[in-house]
């Protein structure tokens, strides 16, 4: 199974009106009412394009309305038709069903299986294109990432921050019956198409992560019967061992920011520290000794320090060190118990899982440990993760009982648009990969 | 007096045992987990010195607090009796399973499980058994024996199981 590398021809062809007001839409608050955009049927420009069109479209008005950010106004509503990608905009028309937002597009298929997809956005109510208009070429497999890039354009010209549309979540997939939980590594497009199993569940796998430039994937397993970390190449779906000592366990493992390092706990003797492995070298080297847990390491964005959980105070609780290990500082000082902390993409939050009173919840909060936010609550929520532009993240919730069962959640880091990730079974640990993987 | 406290929970345990030889907990695939029919002697008594004996008679797991990896003075009580057993079955090393209950983050529950395994170990090598013979390896959360969510369940899931494996098979 060879993962197809897809090559994308940028090309800008058209410069819109650069003095327009830009149409903005603020999101450092939290959106309460969602901007209202049209997007009609891209323009099926030979029989080629007829075939993808109406899927390109949707899938792209799919990816703006599931931020919670944007509402879609339905074709019903609309009042003119865009039969040709070059025609003229009646902007009237669009203001009238109050479309503050525009996105005309055509597809086109030459023979040889090569899409063109060319794209344009308007601001409605200043009568002018946003931005300018953009041409992607790509292979009509890919089409589904093409529609994600298109997206991720119109994400970002109405927001003014970075997409993530075009990206991947690596999980574990889950079956069987509680007590006896089958566990394989999966990997699927950040809205849910696409899985692809990189393991079977022949052995216990639990919490990958992906490398910074998306092509490897760290991951524990029981293979040996122990408990040890893995580096998986996605392409090739080849693994290493990574660590394996006797009488140890190894877990937890996360890339340094330049792919070059490995920080994860290694237990030995009931106690559990953070390590640093070298790739290049294999060397290792001990961050933290300290009779009490040390887990759940993750790099801040400039690889200068790492965030952790210990229960070195008698509970589980957030600690900040250099990332060459050394003293560090507690950052979380509120009521319950806090672990599984992860560093923002931007660099100036943290997630985490937050325990109190007997239920769950995933929250934020800045770097030092103030403006401490819960953006969920559930029996069971834990393990956060970042999309890659920092403005969603996802997460596991596990329902209670016998017949408990874990999915995906997204939620914004607003606390609103809290949404089901959808996957064929059960799943657990996400992990977001960069944009553009 | 450890061999007293055998004893007696081998008169207590007897008769129990065909109703809890399916499930040992035990997840090494080692064949020994659980006290199959080839423990039986042909009139259906469980032949000492087996893996089934050992299960019914000593008693493979011992339980924990939330979040705490002390050992109780029931645990002791077993745990000797496994020691004794392991003294006198001297061709069988130990997996000592440290698990934890669902109450907790999954890399939290991992590191706890192992330093309950840990202790386990720990207190067996003090009483004699070679630490040779004795690994250990956590599973957290992830296999739990009890499937309810709330304490009954959680304090059963809060265990370490010591699974047998013959050197000589």
């Amino acid at each position: 199974m060879k993962l197809k590398i897809l090559l994308f021809s940028i090309v800008t062809f058209f410069t819109g009106s650069l003095f327009a007001e830009p149409l903005r839409i603020k999101i450092t608050e939290g959106v309460i009412e969602p901007l209202p955009f049209a997007a009609p049927v891209f323009v099926a420009e030979d029989s080629g394009g007829r075939d993808y069109s109406k899927r390109l479209t949707q899938l792209i008005a799919q990816d703006l309305t599931s931020t919670g950010l944007f509402r879609e106004i339905p074709s019903q509503a609309h009042i003119s038709s865009v039969t040709s990608f070059s025609s003229p905009i009646q902007f009237s028309d669009w203001k009238a069903i109050n479309a503050q937002a525009l996105v005309v597009g055509a597809v086109s298929v030459t023979g040889k299986g090569k899409m063109i997809v060319k794209f344009r956005i308007y601001d409605v109510f200043s009568n002018a294109e946003l931005g300018s208009g953009l041409k992607f070429s790509g292979t009509v497999d890919g089409w589904r990432r093409m529609g994600h890039k298109v997206a991720d354009v119109i994400y970002t010209r109405l927001t003014g921050e970075s997409g993530y549309f075009d990206s991947r979540i690596v999980f574990v997939s889950e079956s069987g019956r509680k007590g006896a939980r089958k566990k394989r590594l999966a990997i699927m497009d950040q809205d849910g198409a696409n899985v692809k199993y990189l393991t079977d569940s022949a052995d216990l796998v639990l919490a990958p992560r992906f490398s910074p430039a998306g092509e490897r994937v760290l991951y524990t397993s029981y293979e040996t019967g122990f408990p040890q970390i893995y580096m998986l190449d996605v392409g090739t779906i080849s693994r290493q061992s990574l660590r394996n000592d006797e009488g140890t366990m190894t877990f937890a493992p996360r890339f340094s920011p330049d792919g070059n390092s490995v920080v994860y706990s290694l237990e030995k003797g009931g106690n559990t520290d953070i390590y640093l492995l070298n790739l290049a070298s294999r060397r290792t080297k001990r961050l933290s000794s300290a009779p009490s847990i040390e887990t759940a390491p993750s790099f801040s964005p400039d690889g200068s320090q790492i965030v952790f959980e210990s229960d070195r105070s008698g509970t589980q609780q957030l600690y900040v060190m250099s990332a060459s290990g050394g003293s560090a500082k507690r950052i979380s000082f509120g009521q319950g118990r806090y672990g599984t902390p992860v560093w923002s993409p931007r660099g100036d939050m943290i997630a985490f899982t937050k325990q109190n009173r007997g239920r769950f919840h995933i929250g934020v909060m800045r770097i030092d440990g103030s403006e401490e936010r819960l953006l969920t609550a559930s029996f069971l929520d834990e393990g956060p993760t970042w999309s890659p532009n920092g403005r969603v993240i996802a997460f596991t919730r596990e329902t209670q009982g016998a017949n408990g069962s874990s999915r995906l959640y997204t939620v914004d880091i607003s606390g609103r648009n809290l949404r089901v990730l959808l996957t064929p079974d059960g799943a657990s640990d996400a992990a977001w990969s960069p944009l553009g993987r | 007096m450890r061999k007293q406290a055998l004893n007696i929970l081998v008169m207590l345990s007897l008769g129990v045992l065909f109703s809890c030889n399916t499930n040992s907990g035990g997840y090494n695939n080692g064949q020994f987990s659980s006290g199959g029919t080839n423990d039986l002697n042909p009139d259906g008594n469980v032949i000492v010195g087996t893996p089934a004996e050992f299960q019914s008679a000593v008693g493979d797991r011992v339980f924990f607090g939330t979040d705490q990896s002390n050992l109780s003075a029931e645990a002791l009580v077993v745990l000797d009796a496994q020691v004794n057993w392991l003294m006198q079955n001297i061709d069988y090393v130990v997996v000592i399973e440290g698990h934890a209950d669902e109450q907790g983050t999954r890399e939290y529950n991992l590191a706890l499980g192992a330093r309950r395994a840990s202790a386990v170990k720990e207190y067996m090598v003090s009483l004699g058994v070679a630490g040779s013979r004795l690994k250990t390896v956590s599973y957290g959360k992830e296999r739990p024996l009890e499937i309810c969510s709330n304490e009954r369940c959680y304090a059963k899931n809060r265990r370490s199981v010591s699974v047998l494996d013959n050197l000589n098979f």
